[in-house]
């Protein structure tokens, strides 16, 4: 045999090894699909048509998902998908959930929508694109899928049809999601910890499953992989806020340290001490509101074990004197009428500012989009008529200077905020 | 990334990093930081009202409910409930096509936009007088032709026939016409031509608006945008006649929520 070919006969199998590798990664885990029910009569559907407290589960497991939230496009009928979901990597969009033959999950069987949710394949067995938060839902019980399954069930059919995702080249391809998932999928039930309590075992399986919190909470690589609690990398940031790290706690970690506070927040978004916005009040509206406080409490205890250490003392640049200056005057003028000259907020209506994480947490972006972009805090059962926020358009020098002294005021120690960090944010 | 806040420190410790700190922060800032609240500060109220409950709307809808005389923002005080109504819920839902308006509104229940129409709608201002034209005789009298006439070739119905005689609009969902700035009128007829602006199906403006050519729609804007509002002008009780078009915003409006009603259809309750 030649050189040549001795060769390519190994790179030939190494490239099979390789491939082998991949689909192996990309298959292990995954039961075989289970086969269709045969063909049910009347009465056989009657006596295994799910019962009440089954539906009444699965509808209460998709607000858990917040599933509604990306399966419905602005104004648009309630889980019939369609709405276009933004990355780096091009836009996605979400799927149609209701029960239609064509367009929506009429077809599919019971097992080939647990595999979709546990393992990330479409009916046809292709791979889904990981925006869809599987790598989170692997975590979820069968007898949960199968309770979501019977509440997708009965929505009612909306015929509307899914426009193909538009990512970039390769990022769409099954190729490229084979290696995604060699990467970054681990599939597997959530196991129970017995060495902890029941409170923390259902937080951790809300948290890490349906809740999929870690996915915008849990920083990204740049393949978009991660999502992982405390996981490091750069924090998702979603119409330029950003999910602050909830194992931090001097970001939204900060909020785990009264659970009275974090259930109220979650529950009505919005407290003496915080109000929800950005892409957050989003998923209050649509799912936490509606979730039982014993679960929110829950997922606070979870969480709470994974607080990081707080840091030790940072060594401050130096404030400008003229910077804090102004931003007193700018806040006695834009801001104290409703958030009190102590920063102490108005109970029921504006959030205390003295003391906020999001004031002085190291990243400032979510403290400038605040100021900017203004706005409610979500409409909910518990805060139904919410007080609302201008948005304050102010020049890039009079942003830095009153984020620059809400970050001193009060006791406050936070760096200050430049001009640059301001243009950057905006 | 960590943040550079300290653990809680014992108040000893506290004061000895004060004491460190201090004269490198008095060197860099002789301002006077407001301190920590060392007891708890006063309470501070605000009044519960919607007025206050909706400063955010008065940045750009002004102080009495319009933005400026020649600006691009619309006035929305003492336009129809019904009107207000429908607009917060085509820009929360998609129809209309606002990123500030969407960002407020995004997450609220219908009773509350309810509610905020209610308010806008009962706001009664003194109008200021209009800005100069600007276009010339011959544009101001097409425009007027078309608001007051319409134009049988183009099957233009007349303004008149739906938003009323003094163009003051009609309860409950037809918009009054005057007090409005020739770019914001300008806008409209050019977001319902593209698709930008929709309203509930059938969408008449959307299809007259396309009947319209652009110097149409310049003309009869430059017109509406520099009649001065009638005093005392209210919306007409009720459409004087049958709308020339189908018209879904009309035939068909929002239902009224009531209070308690929340705003998504709730595909789940509590288990």
């Amino acid at each position: 045999m030649s050189r040549r070919l001795r060769l390519l006969g190994g790179a030939l199998a190494v490239l099979a090894a390789l491939t082998a590798l991949l689909a192996w990664l990309n298959l292990r885990g995954e039961p075989p699909l289970e086969p269709d029910p045969p063909a049910t009569s009347a009465a056989t559907s009657a006596a295994t048509a799910p019962d009440a407290a089954t539906l009444q589960r699965g509808a209460y497991l998709a607000r858990a998902g917040n599933c509604a939230a990306c399966h419905t496009a602005p104004g648009g009928a309630a889980y019939a998908g369609g709405r276009a979901l933004a990355t780096p990597f091009g836009t996605v969009y979400a799927g149609n959930l209701t029960p239609d033959a064509d367009t929506g999950l009429g077809r599919w069987s019971a097992a080939e929508f647990r595999r979709a949710l546990q393992h990330g394949r479409g009916r046809d067995g292709r791979l889904l694109v990981p925006a869809f938060p599987y790598t989170h839902f692997t975590l979820v019980s069968r007898a949960d899928a199968d309770a979501l399954w019977a509440h997708l069930r009965q929505l009612p059919p909306v015929r509307q049809a899914t426009p193909p995702h538009a990512l970039r080249w390769p990022y769409g391809t099954q190729p490229a999601l084979a290696v995604w998932r060699a990467l970054y999928f681990r599939p597997g039930r959530f196991e129970p910890d017995p060495r902890r309590d029941a409170a923390w075992n259902r937080g951790a399986y809300l948290v890490e499953g349906l809740g999929h919190c870690a996915a915008c909470h849990g920083g990204r690589d740049a393949l978009g992989g991660g999502g992982r609690l405390g996981g490091g990398g750069t924090p998702l940031a979603i119409d330029r806020w950003v999910a602050p790290p909830l194992t931090d706690p001097g970001a939204a970690g900060a909020r785990l340290q009264d659970l009275d506070d974090w259930v109220r927040l979650l529950q009505t978004g919005q407290t003496d001490r915080a109000a929800v916005q950005g892409p957050m009040a989003e998923v209050v509206a649509g799912s936490t509101q509606h979730l039982h406080p014993a679960d929110l409490r829950a997922m606070g205890v979870y969480l709470r074990s994974h607080l990081a250490p707080p840091a030790g003392p940072a060594r401050l640049p130096a404030r400008d004197a003229d910077a804090l200056a102004r931003g007193a005057r700018l806040y006695t003028r834009h801001c104290a009428d409703c958030h009190g000259a102590q920063g102490q907020g108005a109970a029921g209506a504006y959030p205390a500012l003295a003391g906020n994480p999001t004031v002085t947490m190291a990243d400032p972006r979510n403290l400038l989009r605040a100021i900017t972009a203004g706005g409610f805090a979500p409409g909910t059962a518990g805060n139904p008529r919410p007080y609302g926020m201008p948005a304050f358009d102010l020049p890039h020098a009079d942003l830095a200077a009153l984020a620059t002294w809400l970050r001193a005021a009060w006791g406050h120690d936070a760096p200050p905020v430049g001009e640059v960090q301001v243009l950057l944010a905006r | 990334m960590r943040p550079p806040q300290r653990p809680p420190a014992p108040p000893a410790a506290r004061a000895l990093l004060a004491a460190l700190l201090l004269p490198a922060l008095a060197s860099a800032a002789p301002t006077t930081l407001p301190p920590a609240a060392t007891t708890a500060a006063a309470p501070h109220r605000v009044p519960d009202t919607l007025a206050q409950r909706l400063q955010p709307c008065m940045a750009c809808h002004g102080a009495e409910g319009r933005a400026s005389r020649d600006g691009y923002l619309p006035r929305i005080a003492g336009k129809p409930a019904g009107y207000l109504y429908q607009q917060l819920l085509n820009f929360r839902d998609g129809r209309r096509s606002n990123a500030t308006m969407a960002g407020f509104l995004a997450h609220q229940t219908d009773a509350y936009l309810y509610e905020m129409a209610q308010h806008f709608a009962a706001l009664e201002l003194p109008h200021a007088p209009p800005p100069p034209a600007r276009a010339d005789a011959a544009q101001l009298a097409r425009g007027e032709r078309l608001a007051r006439q319409g134009d049988p070739v183009r099957r233009l119905p007349a303004c008149t026939a739906c938003h009323g005689q003094t163009l003051a609009g009609a309860l409950p969902t037809v918009p009054g016409l005057l007090g409005l700035p020739r770019d914001y009128l300008v806008g409209q007829l050019g977001a319902w031509r593209t698709g930008m602006r929709r309203a509930i199906a059938p969408d008449c403006m959307a299809d007259l608006a396309r009947r319209m050519s652009p110097e149409d729609a310049s003309a009869v804007a430059a017109w509406l945008a520099a009649r001065p509002v009638p005093a005392g002008a209210r919306p007409e009780p009720a459409l004087p006649q049958p709308t020339p078009l189908p018209c879904g915003a009309v035939q068909t409006p929002a239902p009224i929520p009531s209070a308690a009603q929340p705003a998504r259809p709730a595909p789940g309750a509590g288990r």
